[in-house]
């Protein structure tokens, strides 16, 4: 409700007078801005300069009224956030995709793979693993989107994946910018990254069981190891996978 | 492709050789449209020149009339079928006749089986094919060239 006098009350509660009118009536535009003002600010010395015009200065209501107004009406309420009750979920994956089933790459450096998925992670990306030692096929995160699900399953039910294969585990790390120095100019040295050991070591600890699984189903290792493509009169909206 | 032979009155095979299927009673028909495609039926009565009354109860295709465009004449004839046989009768005749073990012994039935399958195949089955099919080409081919090699 706005603050009015009485006088300005149509009925007893219901204002006369808009939000805004009662806002430039008062001179409340004279004191809206010292609320906003940083700590650091308010910590520091009062200012010896104060203006004269200031209602609380001086509190002479006449000189406050006849002070020249704005015709803008700052916005004095602190901005809140809108309060939201949406939760960041796991997306939902279609039905084919179920660990253990072994997928066809359809984008990145690894298309016309097949590999075997492990499971989804939080953000939605698939989990998955050649093995490598079968077709050079790391573990690693792909887009559900960018994949043919096979009717080939792989049974994985008694395998656990680590927990430590997460989305933070392949955030890769930034390298600090060169911006403006000679060696951004002119290219860094040519270092080569060293692949992380631990990577190798989870690699090989990960894929152990899959590939004893894998070894066991006939031709199922060399049929990993191959590359998917179409050959003549091949369509891959009439075929089943 | 096909002579109208109801009434039986000309010696077909005398004079028209090239026809050697014709439409009569007792043809058996493969259903080429509709939710009875794929099944075979046995033509019981004509009822014009494009139409024929077929039934087919050991194959689950009821008792219908239809239009000879959407049927092929086979090469199996259920021989001195009266005409307008019941279905249990005619049920009787082609199991005597043995008419679905017969058409689905023909090579025509089994193409058309074996493209059914290869359509149903899954990636893993096409490769495991393509795996087979390589080790048989190796086995022919090493036995043609040992009997190229005996006649040079």
């Amino acid at each position: 409700m706005v603050k009015t006098d009485r006088k300005n009350q149509l009925a007893p509660g219901i204002s006369r007078l808009s939000r805004s009118k009662v806002f430039s009536k008062r001179g409340l535009y004279k004191i809206a801005k010292t609320a906003a003002q940083p700590k650091a600010a308010a910590s520091a010395p009062a200012p010896a300069k104060k203006s004269k015009k200031s209602p609380f200065a001086q509190n002479d209501l006449v000189d406050a009224l006849t002070y020249k107004k704005s015709i803008f009406v700052p916005a004095n309420v602190a901005a809140v956030p809108k309060a939201t009750r949406k939760t960041n979920r796991t997306p939902t994956i279609r039905k084919s995709l179920t660990p253990g089933t072994v997928l066809i790459l359809l984008a990145g450096r690894f298309r016309g793979k097949r590999v075997v998925l492990l499971k989804q992670l939080s953000s939605g990306l698939l989990l998955i693993t050649g093995p490598f030692k079968i077709n050079g096929v790391p573990l690693r995160r792909v887009n559900p989107a960018y994949v043919i699900a096979t009717s080939t399953k792989v049974d994985i039910s008694g395998v656990k994946v680590d927990e430590k294969f997460n989305d933070a585990y392949f955030k890769s790390e930034k390298e600090t910018k060169l911006k403006g120095t000679e060696e951004e100019f002119f290219g860094k040295n040519a270092q080569k990254k060293e692949h992380p050991a631990h990577r190798i070591a989870d690699q090989k600890e990960a894929d152990k069981e899959v590939a004893a699984i894998v070894a066991k189903v006939p031709y199922l290792a060399s049929y990993l190891a191959s590359t998917f493509s179409l050959s003549k009169s091949q369509a891959p909206h009439t075929l089943k996978f | 492709m096909t002579a109208f032979n109801a009434t039986g009155l000309f010696d077909t095979d005398a004079r028209q050789g090239s026809f050697k299927r014709l439409v009569e009673v007792g043809r058996v028909v493969l259903i080429n449209t509709g939710v009875n495609a794929g099944k075979i039926a046995t033509i019981v009565d004509i009822v014009d020149h494009n139409r024929a009354i077929v039934d087919g109860p050991t194959t689950n295709v009821p008792r219908q009339i239809i239009a000879f465009k959407n049927v092929v004449l086979t090469d199996i004839v259920v021989k001195r079928l009266p005409r307008t046989i019941g279905s249990k009768a005619l049920a009787k005749f082609l199991e005597k006749e043995q008419v679905v073990e017969a058409w689905q012994k023909s090579a025509w039935a089994q193409k058309i089986e074996s493209r059914k399958r290869r359509a149903n195949m899954s990636d893993f089955d096409r490769f495991k094919l393509m795996r087979l099919k390589k080790q048989q080409r190796a086995i022919v081919d090493r036995q043609v060239a040992l009997i190229k090699k005996e006649r040079a």
